[in-house]
Order: C-alpha cells, then structure tokens, then sequence
C-alpha cells in the first residue's frame, strides 16, 4: 500500500516536473496603460507587488484618483492582458519506477526497478487572459480564463468586489473565486517552473494524506472581507469559502472553509517599509459520499472532518534587498491522515498527521530591471499519522535560484528573460525503495505579458 | 551532472547579467555634482543621489530621463507632465515666480496632482519622498543659484458669515474670476477655450462643481493659498496684490459653496439666493460690512 502511494506521489511529481503550468500571475500591463505608469511603479519586478502596488490592488485596482472610473482611459488602454511563458526546460527526476523485463507469466506483473529520467526540450507554459479593472468608481473585477500547456481553459480567477463602502477603506468585498490574502503571493512569484515554482508550504499534503482541500495557495470560491489603513500599512482580511479548492459545481458541498491574515508595516526610515503578521486557515472537508451503484453522488459530501494551517509572514527591505518570510504549522484529522472515510474504522495507532515549514525568499533588484532571487523551503513532519511510517518520509527541501532580467520596461506592455534552477528533494518519496527522491528543473523562457 | 548544470547556469547568469547593464534603459543623464543635492522635511533629510533608482522605477515613465517631461508617456497625457528643468511648479506655498520649499513638493508628490495622471505617492516612506525632492531638484540649476521664496502668510480662518459668503460673491466678480471659470464656477467661462500654458498648449480652468478637491490640496488654507501664489506656468494668476489677506477668506467661502458637498457655505449661499456672477460688464456690487 505504501509503495503504491509512493508511486502515485512520485507519479504526480514527474507530471508537474515535466508539465506544470507557470504561475497565473497577475501583472497587468492594462493597468499600467491605464493610468500611464511604468511596471515598475507597482511591482518590485513584475510580478511581485510593492508597497505601492498593494495599495493600488486593496483600493480594488484604483490610484484612488480621479482617473479610477473606466471612463478614463487614454488611446493606448486596452483592458485585457495575456501572458505566456515560451521556454527550454529540462526536468530530471532521480527515480522512477519502470519495466524492467517482460511479465511475470504467473502473477502478470511487470518486475520493476527505479531509473533516474531526464526530459529536456523546447515548451510553452500555459496562457493567462486577465481582465481586470473598475466597472465604476469603487467597484472593481478579475476575470482570468487560464489554459494549460495544451489550451484547455478553466477558469482560474472570476471575481467582483465592492471598494471603499461608506468611504471606509476598512470596508471591501469580494464574491467569486479569488485568491486568498497571502501577503507572499504564489500568483506573483518569481519562479516559474513546475519544480521550483509553487511554494511547497501552500500546498503541502503528506504522504498518504488525502486532504486536498487545505491549499492556501490555491484560488477558492467564496466572499472576502478586507480593510486597511488610508495608507495601506495596516492589513487585514477574513474570507469564507467552500471547501473545494476552488472545484466548481459544488463539490463537496456543504463544508466551508475560513482564511484570516493580518499585516503590520513600519516605516523604518532609511531602511524602507518593513512588514510582519499573521494567518490562519481552519476548515473542513468530506471524508466519503453517498454512491449510487457504486458511483459518489454529487453533493452528497458526508463525513467531515477538519484541519487547520496558521504561520506568521513578514517582507523585510534593506536596500536594494527584500526578503520574504514565511512560517506554518499545520495538522490535518486522522482521517484525512490516513486516507479513512469517517465512516470506517481507523488503523490502529493512527494519529493526526502535523507538520512545520517555513521558507526564505530573498529578491535582490540590481536595477527595477534586474532581479536575482533565490528561494529555500524546508517542511518537516512533526507527527507522522502512522507509527509505522519513517518520521522524516515526506520532509521537504526545496531550494530556487533565478534572475529575471527586463530588457524593456514600459508602461505599455511587460518582456523578461527567465532563467531559473530548482532543486527539490522529498524523504522517502521512491516509487520501490522509499528512499529520497529529488527533482531539478533548468528553466530557460521568455516571459511576455501584454 | 549537477556541477555542469550549475555551471551552465552560472555562466548564462553572467553573460545577461552584463547585458542587462550595457543594453538596459539605463540613464542617459550624466550624474554631476548636482547629484549631491539634498531636501530638508522636518528632520529628514533627502539626497538626489539615493532616489535614482525609485526615479527610474516610479517617474521616468512621464517626467523622462532628463526630467524634461519627455518621458514615453508624455505624448498620452493631458494635462503634460512637470518638466523639472524649468523648475516652475503650480503648487507652492511661496510668490509667484519663485522656486517652491521642498515642504510643497514633498507635499505635491505625496498628494498627488487632481485632473491629472500624477498619482498620491504617499505609500511610499517618507525618506524615499525626501530624496525624490532632492532627485527633482538637481534637474535644474536654479536651485543653486536661488532659494526658495519665503512662504506666504495666511490669517487665522475667520468664522464663515453671510456675509463673507455675499462678499466673496462679489469679489468672484470683480477679479473677473468668471471669465475662465465661468459664472457658476464650472470652468465654461468666454475665455476658458483660448487658455494655454506657458508652453502654449491648451489648458482647461478648474470647474468647481466637479470636485471636494484642488489642483494643490483640499483645506481651505489650500485653497486660500493657491489664489494667492497662483498657479506658475499657467494662466492662473496670484492674486496677492489684488486681494486683501482678510478678503482672501470671502473668497474662499464663496468657492466653497460651489462644490458638491454638503457645507454652511452651501447653505449660507442658498439661503441668500445667490445667482451666478454678471458678465454683462455691470460693476461688481461693493461688499457689505462684516
């Protein structure tokens, strides 16, 4: 059964090695053309925002000028954008399970044995269409029909959002399906390949575990409330929204989730803007459904049990340097830890899986068209759900090295050359030996958004 | 194998990292000694030479690389962005015709400039506004050669009476102020599509109607101050030889009745009837006593 697990874990890593798309990032050049500002007025390199550019997004995209309301828009202004991604990469994944001779004539199965695969070549990462902007002064809206590599579309982010009620900035809604309020947000990271590019912390799922619901990096469905000072240095937020993962359709129906985050920012003179806070995610999710001869009815979600995530964040800035701090303990039930419907009996011994992570993203702009980052993440399980299991299968080391550099920086449209190198390494991820398996990514793209 | 690959990386970092500081937009404007130009706000004290970096990122855009508003937006915008060589600035706290405190540009970036693209920098920390100040500075070497004008005075704000509202009426009048605002303050006045800026490109009179704002801020002592240093560079004149300190005020109350929000001023001119100014050449009526 672990084998099997493990080589459905180390299976699903190849594909999002070999054919994870790229961020849907959110960087807008139709904002910049808008309101004639340069990329760089916004983002410290797109599309990471800065303190200027979070102000820009908790105003529901508006300068909070007189030039908010759609009807200004100057001949340049076009409210669609598209970004894609074309790139050489080369994936390598240490082992993977693979035939090694012919079938067994009497149990008809393949002999197996674990081989180090190497996959490199030309590719195109998938294409993010983002509108977005003001229906009117103070209300706001996202639409991102989002394809893969192959062009099926989905739609990654479809919301509207009332600003500034009552003139109040502590008072801003948002209903549809958005992204949760992560201060270091995984749409705006600067890696970009499969292997190195998502943070590990915001969709971590240990081994055996089958709760897919609690990935905060994830885009959900549900409504947000947001509010913050005139001057953007205080934060917060609370969303509540169906535990799907951002499903449509009401899977899962019934059960709900809950994001709180809250943020600081001080002012330390020289040194710029320093920012420290919090967040905490708690939900829960189905175990099993009703079948219909055998088949889950929709809807009919039984059985649910709860988990929770909650950290603490800060971005620091010294000079041309700023550093993004992440840090999260997490725990799912015994029955999402060992894959047991809440209508079943639970193996003996069986626990509450935990774990603690926490990752370090520095970003050094040479020039706002010159970026050096580089990203280290470590996860470790504190309490594996099976006693049975090794107390390190599952830890995670993750580290990212990159630059982007931006030949051109205008406020017409968005041009990076990539370059990146990741290493990932899971404990006892090996589809047959349960030993570590580790992946590395070469990146190499061009990155345009228009 | 993964030595190469690390070299491989390395390398290729290396070879764009050099292009991108030869082929990158990089300023053309070559950092001389005004580059040791520095801004005092209160206790912060701003250098030129730590803002070329948020200049590039926040303003090139418009203002350009020279701070001669050549930057590539330029073409788009109306009203057109500052050219800081001439150092010329609408929003001043000193007489027309003289150079602004660093206070009042500090302020102006931070605030932002209405009916236009410049957008309120105050998000950013107030060092990174300081050493912008001194950035704007060293465009034009008269800020070397000349100081600040000394800011002007204002009175204490007076109690708003009937009576000052009805005189600001008048003195709306007598100043001729309709002829680019118009009689009701909407910005429709005979002259208002023949105006142009210093650089002889069209410019439009403010329309009190449309907003709680100014052009240079939004209190009364704003308001106050920008009909008494003007607005240099455009066809808004100072009115600081023409009007009394004290009348000044009338004339502040009577604009504030013309804008959109609810105010005494509002209900103070609704309650005396007020009509809009008389533009067929009749003398303004003389205030009354206050």
């Amino acid at each position: 059964m672990a084998s099997f697990r493990r080589s459905v874990a180390a299976g699903f890593l190849l594909v999002f090695c070999l054919f994870g798309s790229l961020k849907d990032a959110s960087a807008i050049p139709a904002f910049a053309r808008k309101y004639g500002l340069r990329c760089s007025a916004c983002h410290v390199a797109w599309p990471v925002l800065n303190d200027f550019g979070w102000r820009f997004k908790d105003n529901g995209y508006q300068l909070m000028n007189d030039r908010d309301a759609p009807i200004w828009q100057n001949p340049g202004y076009w409210p669609i954008t598209l970004r894609i991604t074309p790139n050489w990469h080369r994936e390598n994944v240490n082992k993977v399970a693979v035939d090694t001779g012919p079938p067994d004539p009497v149990t008809g199965l393949f002999p197996q044995g674990e081989v180090s695969l190497t996959s490199h070549g030309f590719d195109n990462s998938g294409l993010d269409i983002l509108t977005a902007g003001t229906l009117e002064k103070n209300i706001s809206f996202l639409l991102v029909p989002s394809a893969d590599e192959t062009g099926a579309f989905h739609f990654e982010s479809v919301w509207v959002r009332l600003d500034n009620l009552f003139k109040s900035p502590w008072l801003n809604f948002k209903f549809g399906k958005f992204e949760l309020d992560n201060l270091l947000s995984e749409k705006r990271t600067l890696a970009l390949s499969g292997n190195g590019g998502p943070y590990q912390l915001y969709h971590y799922v240990p081994v055996g575990d089958s709760n897919f619901f609690g990935q905060i990096g994830d885009n959900q469905l549900g409504m947000e409330w947001m509010g913050h000072s005139f001057n953007d240095r205080t934060r917060v937020s609370a969303a509540l929204f169906s535990s799907s993962d951002g499903s449509p359709d009401l899977a899962n129906a019934n059960t709900y989730s809950g994001f709180v985050s809250g943020s600081q920012a001080f002012d330390l003179g020289g040194l710029g803007l320093q920012r420290v806070g919090a967040y905490a995610m708690v939900g829960e999710a189905p175990t099993f459904s009703l079948t219909s001869e055998g088949v889950p009815v929709p809807g009919s979600s039984l059985g649910n049990r709860a988990f929770h995530r909650e950290g603490f964040f800060g971005d620091f800035y010294i000079s041309k340097l700023d550093v993004g701090i992440y840090y999260q303990h997490g725990s799912d039930d015994v029955h999402f830890g060992t894959a047991t419907p809440a209508n079943q009996p639970l193996p003996v011994g069986a626990r509450a899986p935990a774990w603690n992570g926490v990752f370090v993203e520095p970003h050094f702009t040479v020039t706002p068209q010159l970026v050096i980052f580089q990203r280290s993440e470590w996860v470790r399980m504190s309490r594996q759900a099976l006693s049975t299991n090794a107390s390190d299968l599952g830890n995670i080391d993750a580290y990212t090295f990159g630059y982007r550099w931006y030949p051109i920086m205008t406020s017409r449209a968005g041009f990076a050359f990539h370059n990146e190198y990741s290493w990932v390494r899971v404990r006892g991820l090996a589809p047959i030996t349960a030993t570590d398996l580790t992946s590395n990514s070469l990146f190499f793209g061009f990155d345009f958004d228009f | 194998m993964r030595t190469r690959l690390i070299l491989l990386f390395v390398g290729t970092m290396v070879v764009f990292t050099l292009s991108a500081s030869s082929l990158a937009q990089e300023t053309k404007y070559s950092e001389d000694q005004r580059l040791g130009m520095e801004s005092h706000i209160g206790n912060v004290t701003g250098h030129a030479a730590a803002a070329h970096t948020n200049y590039r990122r926040y303003c090139l855009g418009c203002h350009g690389e020279l701070g001669d508003a050549e930057g590539e937006n330029a073409q788009w915008l109306d009203p057109k962005p500052r050219n800081f060589t001439l150092a010329q600035f609408k929003c001043r706290s000193t007489p027309t015709g003289t150079l602004p405190t660093d206070q009042d540009l500090f302020d102006t970036i931070g605030r932002g400039l209405l009916n236009s693209n410049m957008p309120a920098w105050f998000p950013l920390p107030n060092q990174e506004r300081a050493d912008m100040v001194a950035y704007v500075k060293h465009f034009s070497g008269k800020w070397q050669t000349q100081k600040p004008g000394e800011p002007i005075v204002i009175p204490p704000e007076p109690a708003v009476t009937d009576e000052r509202v009805q005189a600001g009426h008048a003195l709306f009048q007598r100043l001729e102020c309709w002829k680019c605002h118009g009689p009701e303050g909407r910005g429709n006045g005979p002259s208002a599509d023949t105006l142009t800026d210093d650089l002889n490109r069209p410019i439009k009179p403010f329309n009190f109607h449309d907003t709680i704002r100014f052009k240079c801020g939004s209190t009364d002592q704003d308001l106050y101050r920008i009909f008494m240093t003007g607005l240099d560079g455009t066809p808004m004149p100072s009115f600081a030889d023409n009007v009394k300190p004290d009348e000044a005020w009338d004339l502040v109350f009577y604009l504030r009745s013309l804008q959109p929000m609810p105010s005494k001023e509002k209900e103070i001119a609704k309650k005396l009837g007020l009509k809009p100014v008389d533009t067929s050449g009749a003398p303004a009526p003389q205030p009354e006593n206050k």
